[in-house]
């Protein structure tokens, strides 16, 4: 496969001696002068000084047959711009952005670009998991519907422990869908299970819902 | 008509002031304050820090009741990307900007936008200027 890598920072450099390990062939465009060589001294010649966002840039290096381009560099709207000449100049089949405003999801996706990711989102999402006192952690988000899988810890001085399923003024539209115990198999909440310590308990919930789920499970 | 101008250079700030003498009602959205700097002591439309590439700044701006946009920063693909959302996201009936490419403005302009590259124009009027 030949991919183009747009920005030579550290994604693109990771990512660069990512695909060139798998065997792919692989191009960065990259503006700045000294980091073109660091990734040309690194890698070989993998590395072209020039503006990804040009024309003729992107000729020059034989777009036209490229079968993915990744645009990764510190601007949305550079990221943005790459991917739209990409894919309507020279008809990319895929093309993936990177961004750094989340807002700019729906925005890119309905202006061409094939895939996105938001490093800003990836990070918030894997720091809130990791901080033991987060409340709720966002696991899963199903777009179609506005629902979420979130999880949500009970802590050891909760008010919900020693309570059924049934005796917590859960949100109508939330649903629990699965509670894990430490050193039990995971197991489907009825409306008779008593809610211990530590469970952690995954759910499906709207997101206007969120904060009454997680007062009905830990109390307040 | 309502006309929101993201970049408050020497061209925005000089468009605004043109818009709003010929009586239309201007937002000039920037995001570096000091740059309002240049607009007229008697500019009677509104100035708001913001940057046009986020959707709440164009909101502030009015964007969803204005009826032309217009994208005059220094960044082609910021404007380029400022004018995608003004006619994309909120339908806004006119939309132009500035890129200084002049093979990146055919691009966008295949793609619906209406953008107008200085560079060509002013070379050519350098042109007529030194021929004629």
């Amino acid at each position: 496969m030949y991919i183009i890598i747009v920005g030579g920072g550290e994604v693109g450099y990771y990512l660069a001696k990512a695909l060139l390990e798998e065997g792919h062939e692989m191009l960065v465009i990259e503006k700045d002068a000294s980091r073109n060589e660091f990734i040309c001294d690194e890698l070989g010649s993998v590395c072209i000084r020039g503006d990804g966002c040009e024309l003729a840039t992107l000729a020059e290096i034989g777009t036209g047959r490229a079968d993915i381009l990744i645009a990764v560099t510190g601007d949305d709207e550079d990221n943005l711009v790459a991917c739209q000449v990409a894919k309507y100049k020279f008809n990319v089949p895929r093309t993936i952005a990177r961004i750094r405003n989340p807002k700019n999801e729906a925005i890119f996706k309905k202006l061409g670009v094939d895939v996105t990711v938001s490093s800003t989102n990836i990070i918030l999402e894997t720091i809130a998991e990791e901080v033991p006192t987060h409340p709720l952690t966002h696991l899963l988000t199903i777009r179609d519907k506005g629902l979420e899988v979130v999880e949500v810890k009970i802590p050891p001085d909760s008010t919900t422990i020693g309570k059924s399923v049934k005796e917590l003024s859960l949100p109508l539209e939330s649903k629990l869908a699965l509670i894990i115990r430490k050193e039990h198999k995971p197991t489907v909440p009825t409306i008779n299970t008593i809610l211990q310590a530590e469970d952690q308990v995954i759910a499906l919930t709207p997101s206007k819902s969120e904060e009454a789920l997680r007062t009905a499970l830990r109390g307040v | 008509m309502k006309v929101v101008i993201m970049g408050c250079g020497r061209v925005g700030a000089q468009l605004a002031r043109l818009l709003d003498a010929d009586g239309h009602t201007v937002t000039v959205l920037d995001t570096d304050a000091y740059s309002f700097r240049r607009l007229p002591p008697d500019f009677g439309g509104t100035a708001l820090i913001g940057n046009g590439i986020d959707e709440d700044a164009l909101k502030k701006a009015g964007i969803e009741e204005a009826d032309a946009f217009v994208a005059v920063t220094q960044g082609d693909n910021r404007n380029v990307m400022a004018a995608q959302i003004a006619k994309h996201i909120f339908n806004v009936p006119k939309v132009t900007c500035r890129i200084y490419d002049p093979l990146r403005r055919e691009l966008y302009e295949s793609l619906g936008l209406e953008p107008v590259s200085s560079t060509t124009i002013f070379a050519q009027m350098l042109r007529e200027k030194l021929e004629g």
